[in-house]
């Protein structure tokens, strides 16, 4: 069924009788062409794009839980492609590019929203090094602007342009990144891709996968053994967790990063902005609430929660940037697992198991990759090429000391 | 989280910073045939378990000490605290 206008209309006018599920709910069949592992945005768009661009193939993706109940469905929803290593902002270009069109490609209201977002800096050094990124941006065909201290007064009055520790100096704007609606991202390619003909089989965990003579034959499931000549993984924030069933260790630690909403306001917050003298990112959403996250909690953690002192150190920075925020109310907040990779950036390769390919590493940056996320992968399982943008994305960077490190940490991942 | 540290007793885990995986006490040798290898496995990779982890944590605002914490990551738990000093020296090595 396609959406419209004047669909919405039509079903208004005749006791919304009409509309029908968005994707089906099949049994699982025995046998897959290739088999995506995990139902959040990066599983869900790669198999919409396998389907729609790359192959005729019955592809299914299975989910341990429902669709979108991942870090698709717990992030802040912000989308951008403001990064300056050449290994990582083609593809964030790339995946800017999709989401400028996903809507009507996928004939579903994503509520991508073009609403800006601006990187502060504080000090003169800090300013050097977001010349140098914008630049970079700009030489990858992004757009980048520096805001001088005039302009933000303009649009944001309310920061703490006096902070006596922090004052903001300018910062760095790319107009065309903002937020997206992050549960209809899951549903929309959920959608698509049943359109398509995928399979999309939920409370189906993979427990285990079939190796034979070097090649993977099949994923083991709580609704049985499920064959496939290809398999892809896609599970974030458990991918240590289900490679390990393949004897895998991986570049890769788990760590928790929490979210917070405050109660609805009037709007305030026209964009999205971001703290440059501690972590901190604020949007407000369409229903009002203030949106907002920091640092990890800074330790290996599978628990969807995370710590008191981290609300409070994530609490501290949004008044050092925002003081009008200390008026308002904690709604709700909540944690979500995170695939720290060893350098910040995130790996989308084949493994050393024929049939066998990983897709993980996404920090807490994946929401906005979710679509070039897609496609790369759906590229590398189609054609057993890495796609043009992805080519650095590789397991043995590091063996090789070609790391993607934008933020030069080393292999410290609750830095990253 | 409240870590029971050996000589200082229950101190908030706010106390501390944390490094990681407690393997990487055992630096590998840089004269092995194979150093290059063990360096790779060391640096970048992990377990990552579900369940008990192995870590190190340092004392910063502390008694600067370093100390090896077991602690379930499903549900954050410590069951075990040990001086990493202590814990290096199993082994048999003298520091
Ligand atoms: C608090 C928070 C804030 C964030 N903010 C942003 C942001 O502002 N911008 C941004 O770009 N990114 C952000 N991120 C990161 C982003 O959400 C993730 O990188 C991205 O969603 C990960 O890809 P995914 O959607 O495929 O993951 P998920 O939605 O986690 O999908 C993985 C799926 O695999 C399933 N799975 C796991 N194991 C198995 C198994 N054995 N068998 C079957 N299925 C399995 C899981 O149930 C899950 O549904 C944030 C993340 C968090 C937690």
């Amino acid at each position: 069924m396609r959406y419209s206008g004047f669909r919405v209309i039509k079903e208004a006018l005749t006791g919304h009788k009409g509309w029908t599920a968005a994707w089906r709910d099949p049994e699982p069949q025995t046998h897959y062409d290739i088999v995506i592992i995990g139902g959040g945005g990066h599983g869900l768009a790669t198999a919409y794009y396998l389907a729609k661009k790359y192959t005729k193939k019955r592809i299914a993706v299975l989910e341990k839980g429902w669709i979108g109940g991942g870090n698709v469905g717990r992030n802040t929803t912000i989308i951008r492609s403001n990064y300056l290593l050449n290994g990582n902002e083609p593809f964030y270009e790339l995946s800017l590019k999709l989401w400028e069109g996903l809507e009507q490609d996928l004939n579903y209201n994503a509520m991508v929203s073009q609403r800006g977002i601006l990187n502060l800096f504080h000090s003169d050094p800090q300013r050097d090094a977001f010349v140098r990124r914008g630049n970079a941006m700009i030489l990858n065909g992004a757009d980048a602007e520096l805001l001088s201290v005039a302009q933000i007064r303009d649009r944001y009055p309310f920061l703490d342009f006096e902070n006596a520790r922090f004052p903001i100096k300018g910062g760095l704007a790319q107009h065309r990144g903002g937020t997206v609606r992050h549960d209809a991202v899951a549903w929309g390619y959920a959608r698509g891709a049943d359109q398509h003909g995928v399979d999309i089989i939920q409370n189906c965990e993979v427990t285990g996968f079939r190796i034979e003579n070097g090649r993977c034959k099949g994923v083991e499931t709580t609704r049985g053994f499920i064959g496939a000549s290809k398999v892809g993984c896609a599970v974030a924030g458990s991918s240590g967790r289900l490679m390990a069933k393949a004897d895998m260790r991986l570049p890769i630690e788990s760590h928790v990063l929490q979210a917070f909403v405050s109660e609805g306001l009037k709007p305030i917050i026209p964009g999205v902005i971001t703290f440059g003298a501690g972590h901190f990112y604020c949007s407000q959403s369409d229903k009002g609430g203030l949106v907002f996250g920091g640092d990890l909690d800074g330790y290996n953690s599978y628990a969807q929660r995370g710590n008191l002192p981290t609300v409070e150190d994530v609490c501290e920075s949004g008044m050092a940037l925002i003081p009008a925020l200390g008026r308002s109310r904690l709604l709700r907040m909540w944690g979500g697992i995170m695939d720290m990779s060893m350098d910040g950036s995130p790996i989308i390769d084949r493994t050393h198991i024929d049939g066998l390919y990983f897709n993980g590493g996404w920090c807490y940056g994946g929401f906005k990759a979710t679509p070039a996320s897609g496609l790369v992968f759906a590229h590398l399982l189609a054609t057993d090429t890495p796609h043009e943008v992805a080519t650095e994305f590789r397991f043995d960077r590091f063996r090789r000391g070609y790391m993607i490190d934008e933020k030069g940490m080393g292999a410290q991942p609750n830095l990253h | 989280m409240i870590i029971n540290h050996p000589l200082l007793g229950p101190r908030d885990a706010q106390e501390f910073t944390y490094l990681g995986d407690a393997s990487l006490i055992n630096r590998p040798d840089w004269q092995a045939t194979d150093a290059q290898d063990q360096f790779y496995d060391y640096l970048y990779l992990r377990n990552n378990p579900a369940g008990l982890h192995r870590e190190l944590w340092f004392h910063e605002i502390g008694d600067r000490s370093w100390l090896v914490v077991t602690r379930d990551t499903v549900t954050h738990e410590i069951t075990k605290v040990e001086m990493a000093s202590d814990v290096a020296k199993e082994p048999g090595r003298n520091q």
